[in-house]
């Protein structure tokens, strides 16, 4: 059985890599987000503190010393496959992935660790995750309240930037999230768009799932399938409509050939699964708010029947 | 990275792959000359890294040497997929009855590598698939470990390969397997796969993508490449960004777009054309590029077509607050080109939003789509 996505909201959080100079500095961030960070682990850097945590040499003397559920790895992308490795044969069974530009092949050889040791891998190239209120997992402003607050709306994103923009338009709307997740915006990933929205319309607080995507790649197709069979309304926005084939558009995954993994594409498969796909992120935004508003009316309306 | 024929075909070889014996040349005399060394019939292929060359007409098959110079003569300084032809290949004609399919590539959902076999080669392999679903038959491998040479067969039997062929093309199913690990590659497809009379396997084609992140530590692949790739020919402006280390995708618009994040800068373009304008423009200046959004917004200004400046900030990562004071940096070197609208969120916002008032007395907008509605009447307003 693969671990959840979405940690529970005691799960304590190791940053692999802490004494790095982004990682500092997003330790703090995720600090002041309420994340449960309790160490950090750099090799040659043991004794250390960062933030006021300890630091350790090895991911092992870490989990020796607290208990980790997941680790968020602010590893060069060179480093990525061992330092996930690691963390895995010392038993930490979430992983967030931020590197970009980690060697397919080093992602597969992740993979091929994951699936025996049952560990859940998000990323790479991701900004990570957010439960708001719990959790800030990686480079994203989990502690800003006009971006995230605790709400009904989970979110799945390729993109952090235009993630947060969504979850920004979401709180400008009156709502907020029961969690976000980027899954990365690489062609291979550890979690993909559709087990994070299966898993997300699973949480007790979510009432409706936004997927942003973007071109290139299967995914969003993939997730089709499943939008479905979910009992929450999805909404989706598909980023590189206008994209030019053949270019890459600034993520490795982003790229439109052969006449697949085109927008129009995604748009078409998540159309006709019942999602609505919306033309801008504030559009997405007020379609959601527009939905929960009828599921409300309803609700109240069976009730008082 | 998608190589080229003749280089894909080297990188076969190494691994034990059997590939005609082939000259690539940049003249027609030259394509005259390796006909006659290599032996007629030859094929004559435009050298470029995309694969369908045959059916837009990159693909000689000469008979006699004047065949060969003529075919050279008319693909060399042509453009093919927006390449431009600067090599042929030229390798003799390998008698057989029949084409099949073999490759090796990463399969995004399975998160695995993935073997490929089909038993009709030659054609659209995605095609095929869609027309005939189950004739590409597909083994799913492990990454860290050899591939049983039995699956292999069994591969190749279910693909339909006729039983006297199957050693052989499984053979070069394990030869494709050892090149896609050998060099990291993310795709190493082999389209026609034929066997002649005497039961040898041949890659008639060569389709390799090699993993730029993985690039560093292949120094022998960086000596087969050295500079010998066909590059796709920039614009100006694209050259005058890759200059300065940035990515832009020229387009034939008049709103100029600097934004951050793939994402971002993508529903940017597409929120642009939603409320009816043209973008100029694809660059983004997110991940560690978010401190160079000044040469950024000058390289935007530089395009002599865009009449507005959509910039659109929203910070994760990067941070909100020096993106906006990159752009304000060189809005003031650079004053009273054209109207610049902000849109400035998340990480740093705050910061960034005073930047801009202070600095240029212009009010960013607090929602995106505003800030786009303006960009784009004042595109539409400016060229009447």
């Amino acid at each position: 059985m693969t671990t959840s996505i979405v940690p529970a909201s005691d799960d304590d959080v190791l940053i692999q890599g802490i004494t790095g100079r982004q990682a500092s500095f997003w330790t703090g961030m995720m600090l002041r987000a309420g994340t449960p960070v309790v160490a950090g682990a750099s090799p040659g850097r043991g004794g250390r503190q960062v933030e006021g945590l300890p630091v350790y040499d090895t991911v092992g003397d870490a989990v020796a010393r607290h208990q980790v559920g997941t680790s968020v790895l602010f590893t060069p992308s060179s480093a990525t496959r061992d330092a996930a490795v690691e963390a895995m044969e010392a038993g930490v069974r979430r992983l967030v992935l931020l590197a970009e530009f980690v060697p397919r092949h080093d992602v597969l050889s992740i993979m091929e660790v994951a699936r025996r040791t049952g560990s859940r891998v998000v990323g790479p190239n991701t900004a990570g995750m957010v439960v708001p209120g719990t959790h800030s997992l990686g480079i994203m402003p989990g502690f800003s309240n006009e971006v995230f607050r605790t709400g009904p709306v989970g979110v799945v994103s390729r993109s952090g930037s235009l993630g947060t923009l969504i979850c920004l338009e979401l709180v400008s709307a009156g709502l907020g999230q029961s969690a976000f997740v980027g899954v990365g915006g690489d062609p291979i990933v550890g979690t993909t768009t559709r087990e994070a929205i299966e898993e997300l319309a699973d949480l007790p607080g979510t009432r409706a799932i936004v997927i942003v995507g973007e071109v290139g790649g299967v995914m969003e197709e993939d997730a089709a399938e499943a939008v479905s069979k979910l009992d929450v309304p999805v909404v989706a926005f598909i980023a590189g409509r206008s994209a030019p084939p053949g270019r890459r558009m600034g993520h490795a995954g982003a790229i439109v050939t052969g006449g697949r993994g085109t927008a129009e594409g995604k748009v078409a498969a998540l159309s006709d699964a019942g999602a609505v796909v919306a033309n801008t992120p504030r559009i997405a935004a007020i379609t959601v708010a527009g939905a929960l508003a009828t599921d409300n009316r309803m609700n109240s309306s069976a009730r008082s029947a | 990275m998608m190589l080229e024929e003749g280089v894909g075909k080297q990188i076969l070889a190494s691994a034990g792959v059997c590939v005609p014996a082939s000259v690539v040349v940049s003249t027609p005399e030259e394509a005259a000359e390796a006909a006659v060394s290599v032996g007629l019939p030859a094929m004559v292929k435009a050298q470029v890294p995309a694969g369908g060359r045959g059916k837009a007409g990159g693909v000689v098959h000469a008979v006699t040497p004047e065949d060969a110079r003529a075919g050279a003569d008319r693909l060399l300084g042509s453009a093919l997929f927006g390449f431009p032809v600067e090599r042929v290949l030229v390798e003799p004609c390998i008698d057989h009855d029949a084409e099949y399919y073999g490759a090796v590539l990463d399969d995004p959902l399975q998160r695995s590598p993935v073997l490929l076999c089909c038993g009709v080669g030659g054609v659209d392999i995605e095609e095929r698939e869609r027309t005939h679903p189950g004739s590409v038959q597909r083994l799913v491998a492990d990454i860290g470990s050899d591939v049983d040479p039995a699956d292999l067969h069994a591969l190749a039997e279910r693909a339909g390969i006729p039983a006297e062929r199957v050693t052989a093309v499984a053979d070069m199913l394990a030869g494709l397997w050892a090149c896609y690990r050998s060099t990291e590659a993310e795709l190493v497809e082999v389209n026609p796969l034929v066997v002649d009379a005497a039961g040898t396997a041949w890659a008639l084609d060569a389709k390799v993508a090699l993993d730029e992140s993985a690039f560093a530590r292949h120094p022998e692949l960086q000596q087969l490449l050295g500079d010998g790739q066909a590059q796709p020919a920039g614009t100006p402006l694209e050259e005058a960004a890759r200059q300065r280390g940035l990515m832009l995708i020229e387009l034939d618009g008049d709103v100029g777009i600097v934004a951050n994040g793939a994402g971002l800068t993508m529903a940017s373009l597409d929120v642009v054309v939603y409320y009816g304008g043209r973008p100029a423009n694809f660059m983004e200046v997110g991940g560690d590029n978010y401190t160079r959004a000044d040469s950024a917004m000058e390289v935007v200004l530089s395009n002599p077509n865009v009449r507005s400046v959509l910039v659109n900030f929203c910070g994760a990562f990067a941070r909100a607050d020096v993106m906006a004071e990159g752009v304000v940096d060189a809005l003031v070197r650079h004053p009273g080109h054209v109207p610049v609208f902000f849109s400035i969120h998340g990480t740093g916002a705050d910061e960034g939003i005073a930047c801009v008032r202070q600095r240029l007395g212009v009010e960013p907008y607090p929602v995106m789509d505003d800030a786009v509605q303006a960009a784009v009447a004042a595109a539409k307003e400016a060229q009447l």
